[in-house]
């Protein structure tokens, strides 16, 4: 069995407790050990390196070195927001400079020495690829019109996109592999709104308003997604009107097709075998 | 980072000390506190049990040649040649009021409460500070996951001396978090004591009240001579 150190975060350990499970439990399907990082931190936020400070760095930095003393090379993240805090914070300290001075300040712990890749589960699947994924599918999903939402997360600063940053495939081709039909839509790439959700809901409400009806237009029957952010705003901040299209993780419709997880009533229904549960 | 070298400590004869600015020559081997008593200080705040247990006494110290400020409790650290110190009598910190039988043992009731735990940028800093030897950032990461009864765990010998409150960068006052955590881990996550449910039913109900008439109407002598046969739980 291969083995693949995995880092949570906070909100796959609290309000996204099903996609974690969901992600596991495929995972071992697939071959995978998924072990846990016996000591992490909150990746820092993406909101928290919207400033230029090197402090910000300094907790997504602590978590490379966790990795780092399990001897690893390759951290798996399953939020989006974790990965592109992580991945940002592992490109920032590829400066010789800004690494010396991350290590001077923590000096309670080993120097970060560099060389930990921060990968995320779409890229992991892509690796892993279409054949022996597709080999391992034994509930297809073959009906369905699923959308892929990216928002930011996965795709911006370019640097750290898994995929082309206008133009990404990456999430279709997952959804092609798990049977069922991918749907583009225009706003697929746009923002959701993100932490606005707190001070200014108003304009979530309107940017979330946009995706679900661009969503709704292009024929989609749910919408994927990697982030908690995306997925709390896209329900909880539908404003009305706008199409109620059902929204879960990546990682949940990847446990559906390869059978780990239960397929809820409303995607079961939309299924051309109809086979449900 | 490499290390610092302190140079050797005295542990006879007399080493100076810098107290809030000013030098006092004091015996080596004295704890902090009473090496300021030996000084002259007359210690009203800031002073509590003298045993490690009350977190009445936070000192801030460096040493020479050493970049550090080191935080401790002053009752439990011996002085050192060339240190120079202050006392942090108290700390401020607002409490957040709320309603321990409407508050729910989840993350959201810490963060409602302690929003400024989000802050929390991972420097540890206040793991460094603790005099207790707390994994306190360990501590804020399982508040802000919502994991209520690790943070229970985790501080479940904090002192609220203060000292990674003062330090945090992030102005989180741990210690009114963690006492919030181990209270709603009480209330809501531990396993009931079915024992002493029993035990105050047998109270309420006048088991005890005999034994407890005779014992207010014994003599001195007999009350002590009671109290040295007393049962003992074991370790």
């Amino acid at each position: 069995m291969e083995r693949i150190l995995y880092f949570p975060g906070c909100a796959l350990k609290d309000q996204a407790r099903g996609y974690e499970e969901a992600s596991l439990a495929a995972l071992a399907k697939l071959g995978y050990e998924v072990k846990e990082l016996p000591r992490w931190n909150c990746c820092g936020t993406v909101y928290s390196l919207a400033q230029d400070e090197l402090m910000r760095h300094v907790g997504p930095v602590r978590n490379l070195i966790r990795a780092q003393e399990e001897g690893a090379d390759e951290i798996l993240t399953l939020c989006s927001m974790c990965y592109n805090t992580l991945r940002r914070s592992a490109r920032f300290v590829e400066d010789p400079e800004s690494l010396r001075r991350i290590n001077a300040f923590m000096d309670d712990e080993p120097d970060y020495r560099g060389g930990v890749e921060v990968v995320h589960l779409v890229q992991f699947l892509e690796e892993i690829g279409v054949e022996k994924l597709a080999r391992a599918v034994v509930r297809p999903l073959h009906g369905l019109r699923l959308a892929a939402y990216y928002g930011c997360t996965l795709l911006r600063p370019k640097e750290v996109a898994v995929d082309h940053p206008d133009r990404p495939e990456i999430l279709e081709r997952l959804v092609s592999t798990l049977g069922a039909e991918p749907v583009l839509f225009p706003e697929r790439v746009e923002c959701c709104g993100a932490y606005l959700t707190v001070p200014r809901p108003d304009i979530v409400r309107e940017r979330v308003g946009e995706i679900l009806r661009s969503a709704g237009l292009a024929g989609a029957q749910a919408l994927l997604t990697a982030c908690p952010l995306c997925k709390f705003n896209l329900e909880e901040r539908r404003p009305l009107g706008a199409p109620r299209i059902p929204v879960f993780y990546v990682g949940e419709a990847l446990a559906w097709a390869l059978g780990v997880r239960e397929i809820p009533a409303e995607i079961g229904k939309l299924l051309s075998t109809g086979v449900t549960g | 980072m490499d290390e610092v070298e302190v140079k050797a400590q005295p542990k006879t004869g007399m080493v100076t000390v810098y107290i809030m600015g000013q030098a006092y020559r004091v015996p080596a081997g004295l704890t902090i506190l009473k090496a300021l008593e030996y000084a002259g200080f007359r210690l009203v705040r800031g002073v509590g049990c003298r045993g490690g247990f009350c977190g009445a006494c936070a000192t801030v110290y460096r040493l020479p040649g050493d970049y550090r400020l080191y935080a401790d409790l002053a009752c439990q650290t011996t002085v050192k040649d060339g240190m120079y110190l202050a006392m942090l009598p108290s700390t401020p910190a607002e409490r957040r009021p709320y309603d321990i039988r409407k508050a729910k043992p989840r993350g959201e009731t810490l963060l409602a409460l302690y929003p400024e735990l989000a802050r929390c940028v991972a420097c540890n800093t206040c793991t460094k500070s603790c005099p207790q030897k707390l994994e306190v950032m360990e501590a804020v990461q399982a508040a802000l996951r919502g994991d209520v009864a690790k943070v229970a765990e985790l501080t479940f010998d904090c002192l609220s001396c203060g000292l990674c409150t003062m330090r945090c960068p992030a102005e989180i006052p741990h210690y009114h978090v963690w006492q919030l955590a181990r209270r709603l881990y009480g209330a809501y996550l531990a396993p009931k004591a079915e024992h002493l449910a029993r035990r105050v039913e047998e109270i309420a109900a006048g088991k005890f009240d005999g034994e407890l008439d005779r014992l207010v109407r014994l003599g001195k002598e007999e009350l002590r001579e009671l109290y040295k046969a007393r049962e003992i739980e074991p370790e």
